[in-house]
């Protein structure tokens, strides 16, 4: 099936001050699929996927070559601002703010400008709705968004992301932190969302890449400690036909 | 032999320990001891309603040193509390590292510096600056120079602990701000400032005990007239220009050579002085409780 | 907000969306950081101003003789300082040898002692009780430890105005600080210090004198020094409990004048607004050096905590 590129990155390092953390890195993010990012801890799995909004702009000393795009248009020359609106993200931990679920969905809406109660309330439930949560707390948005279960918690936060309507949401293992069946709904959730999304997530949950994902990009660590791109292609080619003998490795759990 | 050693010390150090709650059991007692006889003589209506201090006509009213208090403590909120938590921000979240490594010394040198420095910069430069207002009867001297200096003195207390209550706010909630597409500005006005809230509240309490308690700065800038603070002229912000006596004033003025009833009178006054600073805790810690959401 | 995909306006910086208020965050933002760093200017130009103007002013009467020769009164404030340095140093020596044993002594218990006491119900409420006590303290104006000096060491115990009057005020005013800044330092110790020395078998006591106090020095010399820019810079405790001579203390039953107080009644009571300055001056660089020495401290304590 031809895909439309989305997000695409092309011979992309990053360094932290002298230290590389990701070398040479160039992949096509396919628009409406799923995209994985697997392979062993401290490869920079998180650290590419906070590319795609930039948010390594954040810490102090980081420095990138090469290019990195969305729709065509370089990430870098764009208002930070706005491109994370358009590419959001949903973290390791559920980080819900201290406030109410319903503060907490209209937080973004409200930071964009819009304040008539009316469509916040359209806005929220609306939310709620397509991250699975509207049902088991439409009774209390008041309620306090601490108060809820890991699991809850983090629709909340795909919730939250999903209320500035944005285009791309990265997911950075997003159920790794929660138990079986919590991260099974979560699972479910996002083949539902990448009608709407394009969806690029981070795990090193194997079984979770294969069943859940319809391309994978496979990262590992060379010597110098950067993270390079072994392989990259459709699920069930990697998962099955593997092309490098590091990734049939991995898949089949001989390290990592 | 060594656990003869192990337990006396262990007893030793348990009196260090009570040592402290004896000692404020010690002051609690004696200044209500001593304030006693005013209460009972004086009687507490006419004591704290009084408008007349004048202990040789046996007059022992506080109610100018109370309001002179209350104010000058309200101005130096005023002026020092927007600064102080504007510092605390920029220090917490808008300075660069080398800036923040100039700034932030110098805000606890500012601590530091002993209050009669201060005193005294404010009678030299200060004073002789507000008395160039020509307001007939401007002295100077007065609650405007008073909560000028008190506002300075205070500062350092109120950004050093709302710096570390804004810097204690987890991450999580800065970054997940950032990712749904925010301003930095819009970051720490949304998430971190309300985050931080209970701790940016603490750190004003601090300042407006320390504003209440101070005593020399106050005696040498505020002009020490036992008179309620009135307006100089038609305008009523000239209010700020009146001299005015705080409670704390009070105590150090008149202590040394006070007698009998007389000196009773000034115990009171510190008995009052505590009170006011319990209730200004209680009110502030009720008022957090109050707003947890 | 619309979901009926997005036009790139112009080839410049910014995709823009219909109803997006992005321009007025931006400029919000702006105006909030200008303001922001209006502020932290302004902190530090206090500061300069400050300590510039006393400085300057102090300087022009500070020399050998305003040092050595000791104050002779008078409406012009006649003399030097000399002995109110001495007092100053006295005061410091005698108020620290109060309030450090017993304020390091109490935060020992609290930390290595009072923790233990979980399940004895009685002495865990007494240790409540007394953090209930420090915090009170620490709440109390320095005024109202002078009035309670007053009535307890001056007038009470017939100390008079004295050093010894003072310094136990003084001490008292001191503890929750002492208090505070070593018990932190004390938690800092790891537990791994302390898991250690008791599995070698050794009694409480050998454990905290031999290896957690020796961890926690920095912190607790810290909180020493702290105390020692507190004497110095005190003055309202100090005003009603040492008297107001400025001659040379003969014993710790004498009073005096430090030389806080001198720039008080010099201030007040002469014209020598100069000399003022003078004595403000050395104040000022004394709490420097003080200053110094404790961010020494602590960054020798990071690291000493860091690298083990």
């Amino acid at each position: 099936m031809e895909s439309v590129v989305k997000l695409e990155v092309q011979d992309y390092h990053l360094f932290y001050g002298d230290f590389r953390a990701l070398r040479g890195i160039s992949v096509q993010i396919p628009a409406h699929h799923i995209t994985a990012i697997i392979g062993p801890s401290g490869c920079g799995k998180s650290t590419f996927l906070r590319t795609f909004n930039r948010m390594n702009d954040l810490i102090p000393g980081v420095r990138v070559e090469g290019q990195a795009t969305l729709d065509g248009q370089d990430i870098f020359e764009v208002d930070v601002v706005e491109l994370r609106r358009l590419v959001g993200m949903v973290f390791q931990r559920p980080n819900p703010f201290p406030k109410s679920i319903f503060d907490n969905v209209a937080y973004g809406p409200r930071a964009h400008g819009v304040h008539e109660r009316a469509r916040l309330a359209g806005i929220v439930e609306r939310s709620l709705r397509d991250a699975a949560l509207w049902d088991e707390v439409k009774d209390d948005l008041g309620k306090s968004a601490l108060a809820l279960s890991g699991g809850q918690q983090q629709r909340l936060c795909i919730a939250r992301a999903l209320a500035v309507e944005p285009q791309v949401i990265l997911m950075d293992e997003p159920a790794s932190a929660l138990d079986p069946i919590a991260t099974l709904r979560i699972e479910e959730l996002i083949q539902t969302l990448k009608q709407k999304y394009t969806i690029v997530i981070v795990t090193h949950n194997m079984q979770q890449a294969a069943r859940a994902s319809d391309y994978t990009a496979f990262l590992m660590m060379d010597e110098e400690r950067a993270g390079y791109l072994v392989e990259y292609g459709p699920t069930r080619d990697i998962f099955t036909n593997p092309r490098h003998k590091q990734t049939e490795d991995y898949i089949t759990g001989r390290f990592g | 032999m060594r656990y003869i050693v192990d337990r006396s010390m262990r007893a030793l150090l348990l009196v260090s320990a009570l040592v402290s709650i004896f000692v404020v059991f010690l002051i609690l007692v004696f200044t209500l001891r001593a304030g006693l006889r005013a209460f009972r003589e004086i009687g507490l209506v006419d004591l704290l309603m009084g408008r007349v201090w004048r202990p040789g006509q046996e007059q022992y009213g506080i109610l100018a040193m109370i309001v002179g208090s209350v104010f000058v403590t309200i101005l130096a909120v005023a002026w020092g509390v927007p600064l102080s938590l504007m510092g605390a921000i920029f220090l917490a979240e808008v300075a660069p590292a080398w800036v923040r490594s100039v700034v932030r010394p110098a805000v606890e040198l500012l601590a530091g510096i002993p209050s009669v420095v201060y005193g005294l910069f404010g009678m030299v430069v200060l004073v002789p600056l507000v008395r160039r207002i020509p307001v007939p009867g401007n002295t100077g001297f007065g609650l405007l120079s008073a909560s000028i200096v008190l506002a300075v003195m205070i500062l350092p207390t109120i950004t050093n602990i709302a710096e570390d209550a804004i810097r204690a706010v987890p991450r999580e909630y800065k970054e997940g701000s950032l990712a749904l597409g925010t301003t930095h500005w819009q970051t720490i006005v949304g998430v971190i400032l309300p985050a931080a809230r209970s701790g940016i509240v603490a750190a004003v309490i601090l300042g407006v005990g320390r504003a209440l308690g101070e005593t020399m700065a106050m005696i040498m800038v505020i002009g020490n007239s036992v008179v309620v603070p009135r307006p100089l002229a038609s305008n009523p912000l000239t209010i700020v220009l009146s001299q005015a006596r705080t409670l704390t004033g009070n105590i150090a003025v008149e202590i040394a050579y006070a007698t009998g009833l007389h000196e009773s009178a000034i115990f009171a006054t510190g008995v009052v002085l505590f009170v006011l600073i319990i209730v200004v805790n209680s009110l502030a810690r009720l008022l957090m409780r109050g707003r947890r959401r | 907000m619309q979901d009926a995909g997005w036009r790139i306006e112009h080839r410049d910086r910014t995709f823009v969306l219909t109803t997006s208020n992005l321009a007025w965050r931006h400029f919000a933002q702006r105006v909030a950081f200008a303001l922001l760093w209006l502020a932290g200017i302004m902190a530090v130009a206090v500061l300069v101003v400050v300590v510039a103007y006393v400085v300057l002013q102090g300087v022009k009467v500070i020399n050998p003789e305003f040092l050595l020769t000791p104050p002779r009164g008078g409406l012009s404030g006649e003399g030097g300082i000399s002995t109110t340095v001495v007092t100053t140093l006295y005061l410091v020596l005698l108020t620290i040898s109060i309030a450090a044993p017993l304020g390091v002594g109490a935060a020992i218990y609290l930390v290595e002692y009072a923790g233990q006491m979980q399940g004895q119900g009685r002495l865990a409420y007494l240790v409540g009780v007394v953090r209930f006590g420090v915090e009170l303290l620490a709440g109390v104006p320095s005024i109202i430890f002078g009035l309670f000096g007053y009535a307890l060491f001056v007038t009470a115990m017939h100390l008079g105005f004295s050093l010894l009057s003072a310094a136990l005020a003084g001490a008292c005013l001191l503890l929750p600080v002492v208090i505070r800044a070593s018990e932190e330092a004390l938690r800092a110790v790891p537990r791994s210090f302390r898991e250690g020395s008791l599995a070698l078998g050794t009694t409480q006591w050998q454990t905290v004198w031999g290896v957690v106090v020796p961890a926690a020095l920095p912190g607790i010399i810290t909180s020493v020094v702290l105390s020692v820019g507190r004497v110095i810079s005190e003055t309202a405790v100090f005003y009603v409990t040492l008297g107001g001579s400025y001659n040379l203390p003969r014993s710790i039953l004498s009073g005096g004048r430090s030389m806080a107080l001198h720039l008080y009644y010099l201030a007040m009571d002469t014209r020598a607004f100069e000399k003022a300055m003078g004595t403000g001056a050395i104040l000022i660089v004394v709490i420097v050096l003080i200053n110094l020495v404790i961010n020494f401290l602590s960054h020798r304590l990071a690291a000493r905590l860091g690298g083990a």
